[in-house]
């Protein structure tokens, strides 16, 4: 554990103190430059995910590898430009060769990502052996940029870093109507007279410049991360693609300011895994909580429709034996609607409380039964239940014994405006394909005396 | 010298198990799960490790494949239950992977004899001097059998080989026909588990080898090449496991004369003989669409 020595802990707070008040003038420009990284590579991620080819980043990342050395061999200077151009060549030798291969060859998509990927990552180590075999001056650090250390970048470095991801992030904000027409419908972007492949260029190019520029700090091997996860945490909160790339770029600045933080804490600890593991963090939370699509909210969903679905289904017995007593017997135990309606005693009875709690239904010592209100909804769905039984027969050509089920499912879900539209397309048949009279949609309950 | 050839033997071992389970992997068109498993195995290898302080060969092996299939598992679970993209769940769970691992490995740098370099490259240089020794070495009556790496990938190619052979024409019918396969009543989902078990013992044995990222070069590259000249299964299998070991004796050559990592000169020219086997079907290719018009 020696890379925790500085989490002692009455020093945690003291370097998280001197952390945030910025002592360490170059500690502000990393941070900075971190997180418009991780906003600018989540958000241009976001348009690589939407057109499902989410793993594009994570080749163009190694393929980044062996144009680094190049550059690093033929000009023997670390100027953070000339790697940049290095790396953003080859970068775009792999991204056309991913491109090329499935066009041209046997060889299926995902299989030229992976010969991409792993070719030009064997090249990359090759080189970079041989460079250290070498005896050239600063060659040391270069074999940084394969997991990212903040920690090792110059002024220079954050300074190319900070202005290519604000070229990346206006980019996007000029061209985001196009990008976005082009991310959902290439063919009807094509047919308005868009001139989609050059923007699918630029597209490419601004993918493959915030690659390169975040190898640095998160490194090549999980700079894919960085690109994808900060979109697929986001698509749990909005189904609005300006809001998802804000909420994405959100999350990509938020794991910067974590992992930035961790290995200022940690000198030895690598900054890449660290925003990654942060990454999925926010990603593993939006999952779950999200309150749009997360999975705890589309469990309470599931529930609620679940419960709904119970109720009504009891109110609709309720109504069916009301139908068979000529509306005369109000009143029914336990047994009778069971024995209309076979489902677990516990959750009958549970349901049961429920629709008393709603007032729908009152309790007394003999039984059941339904108040105004609770009638007025079961003659409701009773009516829609009927109606679309007799919509099947008549439009969709099925027998009697065909329609049930289906109407049993319709009937909770059916709103009123497609009521009335059924109503007016059955030209207010009385009764259903079983012979049963279809409640209208302006009675009382027959019988009671006004 | 006898390290060149315990060198290559491994080597040659390590490409032609990769080269075949590789096989099934393009036809089945899951390299990229492939790519996954080599990343997150090293999650795997790495808390076997530390829970059991051992690097007997079964505990890695166990430890690979069970984050092996983990990984298989949580990126189609994810796929089905958060809705995303089946190759995004992919690359959400392998990156976490891999990044608790290097993690790890930062963390216990002092415990545990893996370092972030190693996981790159491998270290088959150093493999002839980790050798198993059987017998007493204070009395010097036993005997060195070779190096450990060698006997590890020795096995796993026996497995991988021998499954094979055994299963070859349920692995032929889901390869090529999984619709198929599922209406005769083979469990497709079960052999869909035991490749990603051969495919992680495969990366787990080759990981002293070559590393974590190089084993993906020679799962997909021989076996693609292999995929653009073969005509069926059998000559498939056996065009990768050729290009794998033609790989292995240039890149061997290739690291002698250029004084660079072995594992990666390995894998480029996997790459290279790969590009040649494409230039010589576009050239093949151009020829006869103008033959025609020649002989008007």
């Amino acid at each position: 554990m020696d890379a925790f020595t500085l989490l002692d802990t009455p020093t945690v707070w003291t370097n998280w103190l001197a952390f945030w008040s910025f002592d360490d003038i170059n500690l502000l420009w990393v941070l900075v430059g971190s997180i418009l990284l991780g906003m600018s590579a989540s958000v241009i991620g976001g348009f690589a995910f939407l057109r499902k080819r989410s793993l594009v980043g994570d080749a163009l990342a190694h393929a980044a590898l062996p144009g680094v050395m190049m550059a690093f061999l033929l000009f023997e200077s670390r100027d953070p430009l000339v790697m940049f151009l290095g790396a953003v060549t080859s970068s775009f030798l792999g991204f056309f060769l991913i491109d090329w291969l499935p066009k041209n060859t046997k060889i299926k998509a995902d299989a030229a990502l992976a010969i991409t990927l792993s070719f030009f990552f064997a090249l990359g180590l090759m080189l970079l052996s041989y460079i250290q075999g070498l005896e050239v001056d600063n060659k040391s650090g270069l074999d940084k940029i394969l997991f990212g250390q903040a920690a090792a970048m110059t002024q220079k470095d954050i300074k190319l870093l900070a202005y290519v991801a604000l070229f990346v992030l206006s980019c996007v904000v000029l061209f985001f109507h196009k990008f976005r027409l082009i991310a959902f419908s290439a063919t009807y972007a094509r047919t308005i007279g868009i001139a989609v492949n050059r923007y699918e260029l630029l597209l490419a190019l601004l993918i493959v410049m915030s690659v390169v520029v975040g190898l640095q700090l998160v490194g090549v091997v999980l700079m894919a991360a960085v690109l994808l996860t900060p979109v697929a945490a986001a698509r749990f909160w909005s189904n609005q693609l300006s809001h998802i790339l804000i909420i994405s770029a959100l999350l990509g600045g938020l794991s910067a300011i974590i992992s930035t933080q961790i290995s200022y804490l940690a000198p030895a600890m690598p900054t890449g895994p660290w925003m990654v593991v942060s990454l999925s963090a926010l990603f593993i939370i939006s999952l779950i909580f999200a309150p749009e699509k997360g999975l705890l909210k589309r469990y309470t969903e599931h529930q609620k429709l679940r419960k709904k679905v119970a109720e009504e289904n009891i109110l609709r017995t309720l109504y069916k034996l009301l139908e068979r007593k000529n509306f005369q017997h109000k009143t029914f135990n336990l047994a009778d609607i069971q024995a209309l309606r076979s489902m677990p005693l516990e959750s009958l009875q549970s349901t049961l409380k429920q629709l008393c709690k709603k007032a729908l239904i009152t309790s007394s010592t003999e039984g059941f039964e339904m108040t105004t209100s609770g009638f007025e909804l079961a003659e409701q769905l009773t009516r829609r239940h009927r109606l679309w039984e007799n919509y099947l027969t008549e439009h969709a050509e099925l027998t009697p014994q065909q329609v049930h089920q289906q109407a049993e499912r319709i009937e909770h879900i059916l709103t009123e405006s497609q009521e009335l539209q059924l109503q007016e397309e059955l030209a207010n048949s009385q009764s259903d394909p079983h012979g049963n009279l279809i409640p209208s949609s302006n009675s009382t309950i027959p019988g009671e005396s006004k | 010298m006898t390290n060149d050839i315990w060198i290559i033997a491994t080597a040659a071992l390590v490409a032609a198990s990769c080269a075949l389970v590789g096989v099934f992997l393009i036809l089945r068109r899951q390299a990229l799960i492939g790519d996954a498993i080599s990343h997150s195995v090293l999650l795997g290898i790495v808390l076997a490790y530390l829970i059991t302080d051992s690097r007997a060969l079964p505990i890695m092996l166990g430890g690979a494949v069970i984050i092996g299939l983990l990984t298989a598992w949580l990126s189609d679970s994810l796929h089905r239950v958060g809705k995303l993209q089946s190759d995004a769940s992919i690359g959400i769970i392998f990156t976490l992977f891999f990044a608790i691992g290097v993690i790890l490995i930062s963390l216990y740098a002092g415990q545990i004899d893996l370092d972030q370099e190693c996981v790159l490259y491998g270290e088959i240089a150093f493999v002839p001097f980790d050798t198993i020794y059987i017998g007493n070495l204070a009395t010097e009556s036993g005997f060195d059998i070779g190096p450990r790496a060698f006997w590890g990938i020795g096995i796993v190619f026996t497995i991988v080989l021998s499954s094979i052979i055994i299963s070859f024409n349920r692995l032929k019918t889901i390869a090529f026909h999984p619709s198929l396969a599922l209406s005769l009543g083979i469990n497709v989902i079960f052999w869909h588990y035991f490749l990603m078990t051969l495919v992680s013992m495969t990366t787990v044995a080759s990981f002293d080898a070559v590393g974590a990222i190089l084993v993906v070069a020679l799962l997909v590259i021989p076996a693609s090449s292999a995929y653009l000249v073969a005509r069926s299964l059998k000559a498939m299998l056996w065009m990768a496991v050729g290009y794998s070991q033609l790989a292995v004796l240039i890149g061997y050559a290739l690291a002698f004369w250029l004084d660079s990592s072995i594992s990666a000169s390995i894998a480029v020219s996997a790459g290279l003989l790969l590009f040649v086997t494409i230039a010589w079907q576009q050239v093949q290719s151009q020829r006869r669409q103008r033959q025609p018009i020649d002989s008007l």
